[in-house]
C-alpha cells in the first residue's frame, strides 16, 4: 500500500541524508522525496512517498522518529491526503500541427505553458502524480526532451496538521 | 572569560564528570592533547595502541559502570580505526562520547592531509553526531552529546572538531541542562498498557521471562530479580543481558538462543505467557522466526518503540524504561487482591522444566580427556575468581563457553560484543573496566584468533599497570568458523588453522610486553596455574590454555530451526 509521510525535520546539515541512508541501509523503498525549509526556517519539511506492508510502514514511522534530526512525523491518514507535484515538460514541436496538438493536450489537463522557442515548448503541470503520468503518456507520439518532476508533497485533509 | 576551544573541551569534560579518557594523538587533536596535558590532574588520557582499542576500552568502562564511555582520537585514519569501535557501542547500545579531530574547517572538502568525512562515515553506526562549526556551538554540541548517549536507549555519540576552531575563542557556558523538541525519549510506561500485561502475567501457566541487555542499561536487576522471584516464573538471559538475574539461582535456566540450554529454548518454544524486558528479539535468539514461540502471548518492554515487533509482533508493548515499568508492574501487582498466578499450573510447568534441565545440555566430560577442554577452564575461572570476577571476552567458541559456564550474579560483570560480534574486544574492553575498577578482578577469556586482534593493547596494560588476567583458550583454530565448517561444509577447514607452528608462542610474547607468561597444557595444571595466576594482584598474567583442537559448542540450533530443533551433544 502507497503511504506519504510527512516529517518535519532540523533544517540542519546532514538531516536529509540521515533520512536517505535510514531508507538504503534498512531496505525500505522510497517513491519519491521532496524537502525544503518551512515558514520557520529552523524546520524542514520532508514528503517522503513509499510502499510497504503496514508492519513494514509502522517501522518506517519508528525509525524516521528514531532519527535525533527529526522532529515529528506523520503517516498522511488513508483517503484523507491531498498530495500534488509539479512537472516540468519540455517537447519538440517541428510543424504547426505540433504545436495545436501541444497547445490542445495542455488545454485538457490545464497545464500552461511557459517557454516557447524555435522548436521547444516547456510546458507546467501540477497535479496527482497519475495525472501527471498521463499527461506523459499524452505526449506519446511527440518528442519529448526532457521530463522534470518535483516528487509528491503531501498534506492531510481537514484540520489534521504536522506541526510543532 | 573567553576560552579557546581547546579549554572548552576539557573543561565540558570536567563539568560532565568525566575523569577517564581513552585515545590516540595526531595532528588534528594536539590543541585538545596539549590542553589534556595540562589537566592530566583531573583527565586522566589512557593512550591505546590502536583507535578500535581506545574505544573498545571506554566500551569496558562504560559497561562496568554506569557512566558513559570518552574517547578521542585524531582525524583521518584515526577516526576510521575508530570505526569498529563505535558500531560494536551502536549494536550493543553502549553510551560513549568519541570526539574526533577534523582538518581545518577551510580545508574541509578538499581532500586535505587526513581528512575524512567521519561524520557521514559513522551515520548509520551512530546514535548520532555532529560537526562542530563554530566555537559558540562546542559547549552545547558536547552537552547534547553526552545527554543523547546517555539518555533512552543508550548509544555512541560522535563529536568531530576541526582543528582550527580549538583554537578560536569564545566565553564559556556550559548548560545546565539541555531540551531539545526533537528528542524526547520515553521512560515511563503507559498506565493502561501495564494493567494489560498485569492481567496477562496472572493468567499464564507456562510463563518465561527473557530479559537482556536492557534491564542491564537499564540498572534494574533488582526489580527483574524481585519480580521474577514474587512470581516465581523462570528466567532466561541473553547473552547481553547475563547477570541481571543471578545465574546460580534455581529459577534461572541459563541463556536462550543458539547456543543457549535446552531447558531455557524449550521453555520458550513452549511459553504461554512471554515476558520479554529489555531484549530486541534478535535472529540469534529467536532462531527461524517463523517457529519461534507459536502459542505465546508477548508483553514486551522497551525503551526503543522500534524494538518492539520488529522482528516479532507483540500483543503488549510497554515504551519505557525498563526499570521504571517494572517499578510500575511491581505496584499494579500490589493493588490487586487477586494476584498469584495458577500455581498448580506454575507447579507442573516446572516439573517439565526439570524433565528438560534433566538432559544435563551444558556436560562435558573432562575426567576421561587428556586435553583440557576450555569448559572446565571456565568453570575453574569461576570457582578461582569465586564468581565475583568481571569478565571480558571475545568471539566465536570461547565466548560461549564463557557465556554457558561463568555463572554472573551480578550486573555489569560481562562485558561482551554481542550485537557486532567483533573479534578483538575483549583485551581492550577488559583493559576499560580495570581502569574503572583498579581494586577488582578483572578477566579476559579469548581465542588465540581474537586475541591477535588487538594484542598491542598489551603495551597499553604495562603502561598503565593493569593486572589483567588474560586466559587464552587456545584450539589452534578460528574455532567458531571451524565448527561451522565441520558441521556444514564436511570439514574443509578453509583458512582456519592457526596452530603451533603459525601462532606466535603466547608466553613470549607476553613476556615481551613486560607481562607474565604461562602455558598450560594439561586438565591437572588448570586449577593450580589458575591459583597461581590470580595471586599475582600486582601484574598482568596471561595464560595460554592449549586446549582440545576440535571440540565443538553445544547445543546449538542450526541457522533456520527453530528453538525446539537444538542439536545436544
Ligand atoms: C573482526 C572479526 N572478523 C571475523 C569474525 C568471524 N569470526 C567469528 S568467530 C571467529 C573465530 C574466532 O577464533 P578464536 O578467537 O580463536 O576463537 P575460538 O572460536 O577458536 O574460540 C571468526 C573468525 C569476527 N567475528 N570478527
Ligand atoms: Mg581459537
Amino acid at each position: 500500500m502507497r503511504h506519504v509521510i510527512s516529517i518535519l525535520l532540523e533544517n540542519e546539515t546532514g538531516a536529509l541524508s540521515r533520512v536517505a541512508g535510514l531508507f538504503s541501509a534498512r531496505g525500505y523503498n522510497i517513491k519519491s522525496l521532496t524537502v525544503a525549509p518551512t515558514d520557520d526556517p529552523s524546520l524542514s519539511r520532508m514528503t517522503l512517498v513509499t510502499h510497504g506492508e503496514p508492519q513494514i510502514i509502522e517501522q518506517i514511522i519508528k525509525q524516521l522518529n528514531k532519527l535525533i534530526d527529526v522532529v515529528k512525523v506523520m503517516d498522511l491518514p488513508q483517503g484523507s491526503y491531498i498530495v500534488r507535484e509539479m512537472l516540468l515538460l519540455k517537447v519538440a514541436s517541428s510543424s504547426t500541427d505540433d504545436c495545436a496538438l501541444i497547445k490542445r493536450i495542455s488545454d485538457i489537463f490545464r497545464a500552461r505553458i511557459i517557454d516557447v522557442k524555435k522548436r521547444t515548448y516547456t510546458i507546467e503541470l501540477t497535479g496527482r502524480s497519475d495525472k501527471l503520468d498521463s499527461f506523459i503518456e499524452a505526449f506519446e507520439c511527440q518528442t519529448v526532451l526532457e521530463v522534470v518532476r518535483s516528487g509528491a508533497m503531501g498534506i492531510a485533509r481537514g484540520n489534521i496538521a504536522l506541526h510543532l | 572569560m573567553k576560552l579557546t576551544g581547546a579549554e572548552i573541551f576539557i573543561e565540558c569534560l570536567k563539568a560532565e564528570g568525566v575523569d577517564t579518557i581513552f585515545g590516540y594523538p595526531g595532528g588534528a587533536v594536539l590543541y585538545l592533547y596539549d590542553e589534556l596535558y595540562k589537566s592530566a590532574d583531573s583527565v586522566r588520557h589512557i593512550l591505546a595502541r590502536h583507535e578500535q582499542g581506545a574505544i573498545h576500552a571506554a566500551e569496558g568502562y562504560a559497561k562496568s559502570t554506569d557512566k558513559p564511555g570518552v574517547a578521542i582520537v585524531t582525524s583521518g585514519p584515526g577516526a576510521t580505526n575508530a570505526v569498529t569501535g563505535i558500531a560494536d557501542a551502536y549494536m550493543d547500545s553502549v553510551p560513549l562520547v568519541v570526539f574526533t579531530g577534523q582538518v581545518p574547517r577551510p580545508l574541509i572538502g578538499n581532500d586535505a592531509f587526513q581528512e575524512v568525512d567521519i561524520v557521514g562515515i559513522t551515520r548509520p553506526c551512530v546514535k548520532h553526531n555532529f560537526l562542530v562549526t563554530e566555537v559558540e556551538k562546542l559547549a552545547e554540541t558536547i552537552k547534547k552529546a553526552f545527554h543523547i548517549a546517555t539518555t533512552g536507549r543508550p548509544g555512541p555519540v560522535l563529536v568531530d572538531i576541526p582543528k582550527d576552531l580549538t583554537i578560536d575563542t569564545t566565553e564559556f557556558v556550559y548548560p545546565d541542562s539541555i531540551n531539545m523538541r526533537s528528542y524526547q525519549p520515553t521512560v515511563k510506561g503507559n498506565k493502561k498498557q501495564i494493567k494489560k500485561a498485569v492481567d496477562l502475567i496472572l493468567e499464564a501457566k507456562q510463563p518465561v521471562i527473557y530479559s537482556g541487555g536492557g534491564v542491564i542499561s537499564s540498572g534494574a536487576s533488582k526489580q527483574l530479580t524481585a519480580l521474577a522471584r514474587r512470581l516465581h516464573y523462570p528466567i532466561t538471559n541473553t547473552l547481553m543481558g547475563l547477570g541481571a538475574y543471578p545465574a546460580t539461582d534455581k529459577q534461572f535456566l541459563g541463556m536462550l538462543g543458539m547456543h543457549g540450554t535446552y531447558e531455557a529454548n524449550q521453555s520458550m518454544h513452549n511459553v504461554d505467557i512471554l515476558i520479554a524486558i529489555g531484549s530486541r528479539f534478535d535472529d540469534r535468539v529467536t532462531g527461524n522466526i517463523e517457529k519461534f514461540c507459536p502459542n505465546a502471548r508477548i508483553i514486551h518492554i522497551d525503551i526503543d518503540p522500534a524494538s518492539i515487533s520488529k522482528n516479532v509482533s507483540v500483543d503488549v508493548p510497554i515504551v519505557g524504561d525498563v526499570k521504571e515499568v517494572l517499578n510500575a508492574i511491581e505496584i499494579e501487582l500490589d493493588s490487586r487482591d487477586d494476584n498469584i498466578p495458577d500455581q498448580a499450573a506454575l507447579e507442573k510447568w516446572w516439573q517439565q522444566i526439570a524433565v528438560w534441565r534433566s538432559k544435563e545440555c551444558l556436560k562435558y566430560d573432562q575426567a576421561n580427556d587428556k586435553e583440557i577442554k576450555a569448559q572446565y577452564v571456565v568453570e575453574k575461572l569461576w570457582e578461582v575468581t569465586k564468581g565475583d570476577a568481571y569478565v571480558s571476552s571475545d568471539v566465536g567458541q570461547h565466548q560461549m563457553w564463557a557465556a554457558q559456564f561463568y555463572k554472573f550474579d551480578k550486573p555489569n560483570r560481562w562485558l561482551n560484543s554481542g550485537g557486532l560480534g567483533t573479534m578483538g574486544f575483549g583485551l581492550p574492553a577488559a583493559m576499560g573496566a580495570q581502569v574503572a575498577h583498579p581494586e577488582a578482578t578483572v578477566t579476559c577469556i579469548t581465542g588465540d584468533g581474537s586475541i591477535q586482534m588487538c594484542i598491542q593493547e598489551l603495551a597499553t596494560c604495562m603502561q598503565e599497570g593493569l593486572p589483567l588476567k588474560i586466559i587464552n583458550l587456545n584450539n589452534g583454530f578460528l574455532g567458531m568458523v571451524r565448527q561451522w565448517q565441520e558441521f556444514f561444509y564436511q570439514k574443509r577447514y578453509s583458512s582456519v588453522r592457526m596452530e603451533k607452528q603459525v601462532n606466535p608462542d603466547f608466553v613470549k610474547l607476553a613476556e615481551a610486553y613486560g607481562h607474565v607468561g604461562m602455558r598450560i597444557e594439561k586438565p591437572e595444571d588448570v586449577e593450580a596455574a589458575l591459583k597461581e595466576a590470580f595471586a599475582m594482584t600486582d601484574r598482568l598474567v596471561f595464560m595460554d590454555f592449549i586446549t582440545k583442537q576440535e571440540a565443538n559448542v553445544y547445543p546449538m540450533i542450526p541457522a533456520g530451526a527453530g528453538l525446539n530443533e537444538m542439536i545436544l551433544v
